[in-house]
C-alpha cells in the first residue's frame, strides 16, 4: 500500500477499492456494510430521528479525541438529544490529496472504536479525494439514523416555567482544549476536550423516567448559545446560577487569562438537560452513576421572567445577561 | 494565599458590601469607571443590578479600542497591501470596524494576521519568518505600554531586521483632568484603574483629587474591590474628602513600577493624540523615539493617517464622555448592535455600549 | 485595558520565569520586576510580570473585609 492518500485513492477504481476494503471496511466490519452495495438497507420500526452533521476541526488530532472519535460523537449525541436511540450511521469522508495513510487509519479505528461503545453501526459511506489545499486534511459528513421511543417528547419548544436546568458534567473543556492546540500562546495547560458518545447515558435516564422537556448538547457557541437559543423557541426565560456551574480548574484560568468565558467554550460530551422539578431526583441519580455524568449539576431553572433571555446571578451577587454569542470569542487583553 | 483572585470573589463578602450600599440615601452621585478592564469587570459581575439608585457608575474613557480613531484600523489594512507583511495584534482589535473593511474581514480575504497574547510572541514569528516583515498592532495605555516598549527594545537589541510596531498607545491624566473641566459631566468620584496605577503609582491623581476637588479610590478588579472602592468613593463624596484613596495595596504603590516607566521613556515620549469620540487631546499620547525609529511601522512603510468621518448619528463621543447614556443613542440597539457594530463603544466587548446591550433590562 | 492575572513564580530561567496562573503555566518576561525570587507571586499581563502581588497587603485586606462580618454580627 502506498503511504499518502493520492487522487487515485479517490477515482473510484482499484486503488478506491483497496483503501476501503483495507481501512473502512476492516476497521467499520458489519455485515451491512460488508454488502458494498450502493445504499444500506434495514428494517426500521417506529418513530424515526435522522441527523447529519459535518466535521471540519483542525486539528485533526487533539488531546482526548481526534476528527474521527468527534464524528461518531457529534451525530450520536444528537440523535440522543432527541431521545432517540441510536442505530445506523453513513460516513461521508473528504480528504485532502497527502495526508499520510496512517492518519486515516487511526481516525477510522477511533471512528470504529466508539461507534462500538456507543452500539452504532457505520453501514455506509463515501470517499472523495482533493487536490492539495482544496481542503485542510480532512472532513468528515456524519448522517445518523435512531427510533424513538414511544411515550419520549423532547423538543426545545417544550421548556416551562419551573423546569430545572442541568449539565452533565464540566464546561468548556473541548473549546479550550482545541484553542491551546490551534493557536500559538505558549501557555501549558491540562485540559482535553471532553468528546464522548453520550446515548448510554441518556438512555438509562430514560429508563428511568420519559418526563424530559428538552435536551441538547452545547456544541458551539457552548452553553451560552444552547440555552438562549432554547429560551426564544420555548419562548420562557432561563436563570442561572454561577456557582453552580462546573468548570475545571484549568479551564477556568485558561479563560481568565485570555479574557474569555466558559459558558461561550464548545463541550462535546455533555448534555443539558430541562426537566421538571418533580423529575429531578431521579434524573440526578442516573446521571450521577454514569461515567460521563458523575459531574452532573443543576445549574439553573426556566422562568416565565425575562422571555427568551438568559440571565446569570453572579458569584456577586448581581444579575447579568449571558447573551447569544456573535462570532467566535477572541482573547482579549483590555 | 491559594488563589488570589477568588478570595476576592466572596459571595457573602459582596453582599454584605452591597448591603452597606444599597443604606445610601442622598442625591445622586455620579462615578466614572476610568478603565474598560473595569466596564467589564462590572457587567461581568453585574455590579450596576446591586447599586442603588442614587450611585451612578459612568464608564470612562479607558477602552483603548473605543479611543482608537478609525483611522488606525485603515492604516493597519493598508498594510497589509504589501505582499510579505504579518500582522499580529490583540484580539480585541479584530473586529473594530475601519471604513470599509475589518481585521476578521481581511483574514477571511487571506491576510496574513495573527493573534497574540504578548506583543514579544511577534519577535517569535519574525525569527521563524525571516523572508516576512512582522507588524505589531500596538494599543493600549500604561499598563500595556511598557510590554510593547520591552519588545522593542529587544528588537533592537537582537539585531532584528523584520520587525516594526504600528503605534496609538495613550496615556490617561489628561483625558481625566478634560473630563473633570466638563461641565456636562458632573464627576463626583474616580474608581482608578489599578493595574495602570501598578506602572505609575498613584501621584499621578492627586492633582484631580486636591485641585480639580474630585476624590478617587484605586481599586483591583474583582467584585469586592469594586464594591468596597465604590462604598468608599460615596464615603469621601459624602463627606467632601479630597483625597486618593489606595485600596489595591497588593498590586499598587505610590511609587510605581521604576523598570516599566524607564523602558516606556526609553522607547516612546509624549505626543498629542486624536481620541475618537472626544478629540485632540495634548500630551496625551506616545509616539516611539527617532532612536527606535527603524521600528516605527508608520515610518518604516510611510504610512499617513488620515482622519475619517464617522458615521452620522453615532454618539460615541458623548457617551465615551459619560455626557450621554448608550439609550441616548438613536442607533443604540437599532442599527448598531454587537453584531453589528457602528461606533467604537459597541464594537469593544468592554465598550460602554456593548457592556449596557448585555446589562440592560435587569 | 489591563486584563492581568496573580501567579506565583514556579521557576526562573534568567530574564524569563514559567509562572503559575489559576492552574496554568507560561513563560512569563520578568524583565520589568526586580528582586524576586522562586514562589514570589507577580502580576502577569500580555505575557510579561508588570507588578509583585504582596500576600501580606492581600491577606490584610481580605481581614479588612472580614470585619465588615464582624462589625455587622457586633
Amino acid at each position: 500500500m502506498q503511504e499518502i492518500i493520492t487522487l487515485a485513492h479517490g477515482s473510484g477504481g482499484k486503488t478506491t477499492g483497496d483503501l476501503i476494503k483495507n481501512i473502512f471496511i476492516k476497521h467499520f466490519n458489519n455485515d451491512i456494510l460488508m454488502k458494498n452495495e450502493d445504499a444500506a438497507s434495514f428494517i426500521l420500526s417506529g418513530r424515526a430521528a435522522f441527523t447529519t452533521d459535518s466535521f471540519v476541526i483542525t486539528p485533526v488530532f487533539f488531546k482526548g479525541g481526534n476528527i474521527g472519535k468527534l464524528a461518531v460523537c457529534g451525530t450520536v449525541n444528537d440523535l440522543a438529544a432527541v431521545g432517540a436511540v441510536p442505530l445506523y450511521l453513513g460516513c461521508g469522508f473528504i480528504i485532502e490529496e497527502g495526508l499520510p495513510l496512517k492518519e486515516l487509519e487511526t481516525i477510522v479505528e477511533a471512528m470504529a472504536d466508539t461507534a462500538k461503545e456507543a452500539g452504532v453501526r457505520i453501514v455506509t459511506g463515501d470517499t472523495k479525494v482533493v487536490q492539495k489545499n482544496a481542503a485542510d486534511k480532512i472532513f468528515i459528513n456524519t448522517s445518523g439514523i435512531g427510533i424513538i421511543p414511544d411515550g419520549i417528547d423532547i423538543s426545545g419548544y417544550n421548556a416551562k416555567p419551573g423546569d430545572k436546568v442541568i449539565i452533565t458534567g464540566t464546561v468548556g473543556d473541548h473549546g479550550c482544549s482545541i484553542l491551546l492546540e490551534r493557536e500559538k500562546f505558549d501557555i501549558y495547560a491540562d485540559i482535553r476536550s471532553d468528546c464522548a458518545p453520550l446515548n448510554k447515558m441518556v438512555g438509562e435516564v430514560l429508563s428511568k423516567t420519559k418526563d424530559i422537556h428538552v435536551m441538547r448538547d452545547p456544541t458551539r457557541g457552548g452553553v451560552a448559545a444552547t440555552l438562549n437559543e432554547i429560551a426564544v423557541q420555548s419562548k420562557v426565560g432561563i436563570k442561572l446560577y454561577e456557582d453552580r456551574i462546573p468548570v475545571n480548574d484549568q479551564v477556568r484560568g485558561l479563560c481568565e487569562l485570555l479574557g474569555m468565558d466558559p459558558l461561550y467554550m464548545a463541550n462535546e460530551g455533555k448534555m443539558l438537560i430541562i426537566a421538571p422539578e418533580a423529575a429531578i431526583n431521579d434524573i440526578m441519580g442516573v446521571l450521577r452513576n454514569t461515567v460521563y455524568g458523575t459531574k452532573s449539576c443543576i445549574i439553573g431553572e426556566v422562568t416565565d421572567e425575562h422571555e427568551s433571555r438568559v440571565v446569570m446571578k453572579t458569584v456577586a451577587g448581581g444579575n447579568r445577561i449571558v447573551d447569544m454569542p456573535v462570532g467566535d470569542q477572541l482573547p482579549r487583553i483590555c | 494565599m491559594d488563589n488570589l483572585s477568588v478570595a476576592f470573589r466572596d459571595s457573602k463578602l459582596a453582599s454584605l458590601l452591597t448591603e452597606k450600599l444599597s443604606k445610601y440615601r442622598g442625591g445622586k452621585i455620579n462615578i466614572m469607571e476610568v478603565c474598560g478592564t473595569h466596564t467589564m469587570s462590572i457587567s461581568r459581575y453585574g455590579i450596576r443590578s446591586l447599586l442603588p439608585e442614587g450611585i451612578n457608575l459612568i464608564s470612562g474613557p479607558g477602552c483603548p479600542v473605543c479611543v482608537t480613531p478609525l483611522y488606525f484600523i485603515n492604516s493597519a489594512i493598508e498594510l497589509l497591501d504589501e505582499k510579505d507583511v504579518i500582522i499580529t495584534t490583540f484580539g480585541d482589535l479584530m473586529k473594530v470596524p475601519g471604513t470599509s473593511s475589518s481585521l476578521i474581514m481581511e483574514k477571511a480575504r487571506g491576510k496574513d494576521i495573527r493573534i497574540v497574547y504578548s506583543p514579544l510572541d511577534s519577535l517569535k514569528i519574525a525569527s521563524e519568518n525571516e523572508d516576512k516583515r512582522v507588524v505589531f498592532l500596538s494599543v493600549g495605555f500604561e499598563t500595556t505600554t511598557p510590554v510593547t516598549a520591552l519588545t522593542i527594545r529587544k528588537a533592537s537589541e537582537e539585531g532584528f531586521g523584520n520587525f516594526s510596531v504600528l503605534s496609538a498607545n495613550k496615556t490617561i491624566p489628561n483625558v481625566l483632568k478634560i473630563l473633570a473641566l466638563d461641565k456636562d459631566v458632573k464627576v463626583h468620584g474616580y474608581l482608578y484603574p489599578g493595574h495602570v496605577s501598578a506602572i505609575t503609582g498613584t501621584k499621578l491623581y492627586h492633582e484631580l483629587a486636591f485641585q480639580y476637588g474630585i476624590p478617587g479610590v484605586v481599586a483591583g478588579f474583582e467584585p469586592l474591590d469594586i464594591l468596597h472602592g465604590i462604598l468608599t468613593l460615596v464615603d469621601m463624596i459624602n463627606g467632601s474628602k479630597k483625597a486618593v484613596v489606595n485600596e489595591y495595596k497588593r498590586v499598587v504603590n505610590e511609587e510605581g513600577n521604576k523598570e516599566a516607566i524607564k523602558v516606556t521613556d526609553q522607547v516612546f515620549c509624549p505626543c498629542d493624540s486624536v481620541w475618537r469620540g472626544i478629540g485632540n487631546i495634548p500630551l496625551s499620547g506616545l509616539v516611539i523615539r527617532d532612536e527606535y525609529e527603524a521600528f516605527d511601522a508608520w515610518k518604516v512603510y510611510n504610512l499617513k493617517p488620515c482622519i475619517a468621518e464617522e458615521t452620522p448619528g453615532c454618539m460615541c463621543g458623548e457617551i465615551l464622555r459619560g455626557k450621554l447614556k448608550p439609550t441616548d443613542c438613536g442607533l443604540f440597539g437599532k442599527k448598531c448592535t454587537p453584531e453589528n457594530p457602528v461606533g467604537a463603544c459597541m464594537v469593544s466587548s468592554e465598550g460602554t455600549c456593548a457592556a449596557y446591550y448585555r446589562y440592560q433590562g435587569v | 485595558m489591563c486584563l492581568a492575572l496573580p501567579g506565583k513564580i514556579i521557576e526562573i530561567k534568567g530574564k524569563t520565569g514559567i509562572v503559575e496562573m489559576m492552574g496554568v503555566s507560561r513563560e512569563v518576561s520578568l524583565e520589568l520586576i526586580r528582586d524576586y525570587n522562586l514562589g514570589d507571586y507577580v502580576l502577569v499581563h500580555a505575557g510579561c510580570a508588570i507588578s509583585k502581588v504582596d500576600e501580606e497587603e492581600a491577606i490584610k485586606t481580605i481581614e479588612l473585609f472580614n470585619e465588615l462580618k464582624e462589625m455587622d454580627n457586633g
